[in-house]
């Protein structure tokens, strides 16, 4: 992993077209300002575990219950 | 061909109705091969089932039936790799997380499966985090609008 060090109102350039810059730190939190291409998707890493646990949740599927979805008609 | 399946035994599909997804489901990468097969007749619940291991089956849901005004954009690269020729054979669903009760079931809004039915292939994509985009959508807002 390449590690940089950066002040407030510095930035980082990824690529020819992708700007990372530090906007703001406050305590332990630091605001990010990213400007890049639309087609780059930007996620919180979170969003993505959540999104697996998810998935992985929703397997979890009780047998009872498609039977009563099934004999709804 | 024949394949088992987690809810309906032994189901024959043909191989025309396989639906890849190049990159599998989120945390379930290695499954790329499925199938939609209906709960029943008009239901906006499907299964989505893989071809390659029986146990990886979903419930999903037509997600416009429970949420009208759900519509989202999707970025050119998605178009590529859905080989987009039509919006039109674009299909959306969504993977329902069921509970019991029913109604306290919920809708992954945020990260939709979306499939080009006439290319058979498709993309869990992730939608921008956005307050219109819940992961856990509660599927007793529908309010009587499935029958």
């Amino acid at each position: 992993m390449l590690v940089l060090s950066r002040k407030l109102n510095e930035s980082i350039i990824i690529g020819e077209n992708i700007e990372v810059k530090v906007l703001s730190i406050e305590g332990d939190q630091v605001k990010l300002g990213i400007v890049a291409p639309k087609n780059i998707k930007v996620h919180r890493r979170e969003i993505y575990e959540s999104i697996q646990e998810q998935n992985k949740a929703a397997l979890n599927i009780d047998a009872n219950l498609i039977q009563k979805l099934t004999k709804k008609r | 061909m024949q394949i088992q399946t987690k809810f309906l035994g032994e189901v024959e599909i043909e191989e025309k109705e396989i639906i890849t997804l190049t990159n599998g489901l989120l945390g379930l990468e290695e499954y790329t091969k499925y199938v939609l097969l209906p709960l029943e007749k008009d239901s906006p619940l499907a299964f989505f089932q893989s071809v390659e291991e029986p146990q990886i089956g979903f419930v999903v849901a037509y997600p416009f039936a429970f949420k009208k005004d759900y519509a989202f954009d999707i970025g050119e690269d998605d178009k590529e790799e859905l080989q987009v020729e039509k919006a039109e054979d674009l299909i959306a669903y969504s993977i329902v997380t069921l509970k019991e009760p029913f109604e306290s079931s919920t809708l992954n809004l945020l990260a939709p499966i979306v499939i080009n039915s006439v290319k058979k292939c498709g993309k869990q994509i992730v939608l921008q985090d956005n307050e219109a985009f819940p992961l856990r959508f509660p599927i007793a807002e529908l309010k009587g609008s499935v029958k």
